[in-house]
């Protein structure tokens, strides 16, 4: 997958970073406002975002059905491949055994797809949040420490970063879902172990020109430890620079968890809509048209990653003005 | 070229084979992780102990760690990649060597096509900016960047494959004619070949036309700030020459580092599509042979895809020096 290019679109923009003053906490919260304020975009991926937040959290109260469990009609047999309520002729559950209730109809084995897929959304935010964290923090650590340092330290951890670049991503992550016990978790770790070295290169080259501005000089002057400079004075301005790859690295770990899941290397316990379309794919939905199984979690993943996309570039624009649009 | 560049590409490329040394050995590790005995899908239950003691001894599973480590740096130095397990009699260099070329087939053909449509989409969008086409044409590509490459693949598949029956679903062509292919040449000259490549090709170029057409369009912003391209305005030059001489001949730049890195990550990264279109490449035999348990070919897949993605990465960082006096031999080459 392309991702390793980064949608960031460019590297030149980064010399070009506004700076803000003032203190640590009120910089953030102003970068952050503006971004929302003034992109419309970034504020829709928010919303998308918050609305997929609720479906998760409340998914058994919305969910009609278990998503995992057959379901099975007056005879005891399973209710397969039944088409959604409003496309289904009418009259055929009944001869059939069954009230069709069926917002999306159900898969092969008779599990309702409607469920499945408002299940789905806890799988894809708690990847893509909690992977975006760790690239986020990861990558920020080390650029700081890099950028500062210099020296062995800025050799190591650059080096390093070196052969996470060199790590073919997706087969990375196949491998070491296939040799752990399967779990989202799985995705989680392989994604921080090796995304990191975007946000960490980028912010390392901020950092090199952050540490030479006056500012700096005169906390050491007044005898701050490298510590103390490096998180309380140096930190607070490349923040926003961690949010926007934190936005982008959202993006990425719901499409790469999609992506194992549907390769066949997710835990067949969790539901989670690249899980669904591995299992449309492998029943042969394609070839039946089966286009109300196909359709609605690619369109979910679709959505998110946009969402996550809106913010990354909502903050781009705030962060390297010469990209705004004319 | 100078010295000092000169030295920056030997620099460079020390680099890259330290980077690989350490990729190869992290492989190593990994693949002593592997939850079962290597050699579970290949020791039959009716087999005596002696029996599997061989068949460790064979594969060199019986020695110490350490020596196995090195046994297995001097084989990969000899290009010695092992036998497969799951496929009898075959090495896996034979099974690698077969995938290689479609897997090459597939990520150049998708590769152009998106760049060729990337740049010129690009420069449109950036001509265009603030107009309602511009706003409609960038979603679109960030659409096609968020959908799954997959369940694009799937969704054409369902209409011109299944629907309309206008093209295969699946592979490089029928068994019949696939025997009748004795060379690649006589593959890449097969009406058939390409059918089958059709979908496949515009599934990925669909997702890589993305990065191009928005780092070119970024890019010609960038450069239409600059003087020179003021300059050309006031000497009276037509709008699009300017776009098209001045202004997007310098933004291509990056555009080109990116088509190279993009090499590399595509032949790692196409797994998913040669998973859904069962085409016979690198991804696809990785996917089964992970599944399978066969770890000798997993890992020599793995081990050749972090080759090609090394090798283009270094190539991407000796072009952009190259090409962009600004960087020359200095180390500023790693601010990337």
């Amino acid at each position: 997958m392309q991702q390793e290019a980064s949608a960031r679109g460019e590297p030149a923009g980064v010399a070009t970073m506004q700076f803000r003053q003032g203190s640590a906490i009120r910089q953030l919260w102003e970068t952050n406002l503006e971004v929302f304020q003034r992109d419309r975009m970034a504020l829709f991926g928010l919303c998308i975002f918050a609305v997929f937040a609720i479906v998760a959290i409340f998914a058994p109260q919305i969910a009609p059905n278990n998503p995992l469990t057959p379901l099975k009609n007056n005879e005891g047999d399973w209710i397969k491949d039944a088409m959604p309520y409003w496309l289904a002729e009418p009259g055929e559950d009944e001869a059939e055994g069954y009230t069709n209730t069926f917002l999306l109809g159900t898969t092969n084995i008779g599990r309702d797809i409607y469920s499945q897929l408002i299940h789905g959304s806890r799988s894809a935010l708690l990847v893509g949040f909690s992977a975006a964290a760790a690239v986020a923090v990861i990558g920020t650590v080390v650029g700081l420490l890099a950028g500062y340092y210099g020296g062995w330290v800025d050799a190591i951890l650059m080096r390093a970063a070196d052969v996470a670049f060199g790590i073919p991503f997706i087969p990375f992550i196949i491998v070491v879902s296939a040799f752990l016990d399967p779990s989202i978790w799985n995705v989680v770790v392989a994604m921080a172990v090796l995304l990191w070295r975007d946000t960490g290169r980028v912010i390392r080259s901020q950092v090199l020109v952050i540490k030479e501005q006056a500012f700096v000089s005169a906390a050491r002057v007044s005898g701050a430890s490298n510590l103390r400079i490096i998180f309380v004075y140096i930190a607070p301005s490349i923040l926003p620079l961690s949010f926007l790859y934190g936005s982008f690295a959202i993006a990425w770990a719901i499409l790469t968890e999609a992506s194992v899941s549907f390769l066949g290397f997710s835990d067949p316990e969790t539901i989670s809509w690249g899980f669904m379309l591995q299992d449309a794919f492998n029943s042969l939905a394609l070839s039946r048209e089966a286009f109300y199984w196909i359709v609605p979690p690619g369109l979910c993943i679709m959505l998110t990653v946009m969402a996550g996309f809106f913010i990354g570039r909502g903050y781009e624009e705030v962060l390297f003005p010469r990209l705004r649009r004319m | 070229m100078s010295r000092g560049v000169a030295y920056y590409i030997l620099g460079r490329f020390l680099q890259s084979v330290m980077v690989l040394w350490i990729i190869v050995t992290l492989l190593f590790l990994l693949f002593r992780l592997a939850p079962s005995n290597p050699l579970a899908s290949y020791i039959d239950t009716t087999f005596t102990k002696q029996q599997e003691a061989a068949l460790l001894a064979r594969f060199g599973l019986d020695k110490p760690l350490g020596e196995q480590y090195i046994i297995y740096l001097v084989n990969l130095l000899k290009l010695d990649l092992g036998d497969t397990f799951s496929y009898s009699g075959k090495t896996v260099l034979d099974i690698l060597g077969a995938d290689l070329p479609n897997t090459i087939y597939l990520t150049l053909t998708s590769l152009l096509l998106a760049y060729a449509v990337g740049v010129l989409g690009g420069i449109v969008m950036a001509a265009m900016r603030g107009s309602m086409i511009e706003r409609v044409g960038t979603t679109f590509t960030l659409m096609t960047r968020a959908a799954p490459q997959f369940w694009v693949g799937m969704l054409l598949l369902t209409f011109f494959a299944f629907q309309w029956k206008l093209l295969p679903s699946s592979g490089i062509g029928p068994p019949m004619v696939r025997y009748r292919w004795e060379t690649e040449w006589d593959k890449l000259m097969s009406p058939v070949f390409w059918r089958h490549m059709i979908l496949p090709t515009f599934t990925l170029a669909l997702y890589l036309h993305g990065l191009p057409l928005l780092l070119m369009r970024s890019n010609m912003l960038e450069v239409l700030d600059q003087d020179y391209v003021t300059m050309s305005r006031l000497a009276g030059y037509s709008e699009w020459r300017v776009m098209i001489q001045t202004a997007a001949r310098n933004a291509m730049l990056p555009v080109l580092t990116a088509l190279t890195l993009g090499i590399g990550y595509s032949i790692g990264g196409n797994v998913v599509i040669e998973h859904v279109f069962s085409w016979p490449g690198l991804g696809r035999t990785l996917v089964r042979a992970v599944q399978q348990a066969d770890y000798p070919l997993a890992q020599g897949a793995f081990f050749l895809i972090a080759v090609i993605i090394v090798f283009m990465n270094f190539i991407a960082d000796i072009l952009y020096s190259l090409l962009d006096p600004r960087v020359g031999a200095s180390a500023q080459a790693q601010v990337s």
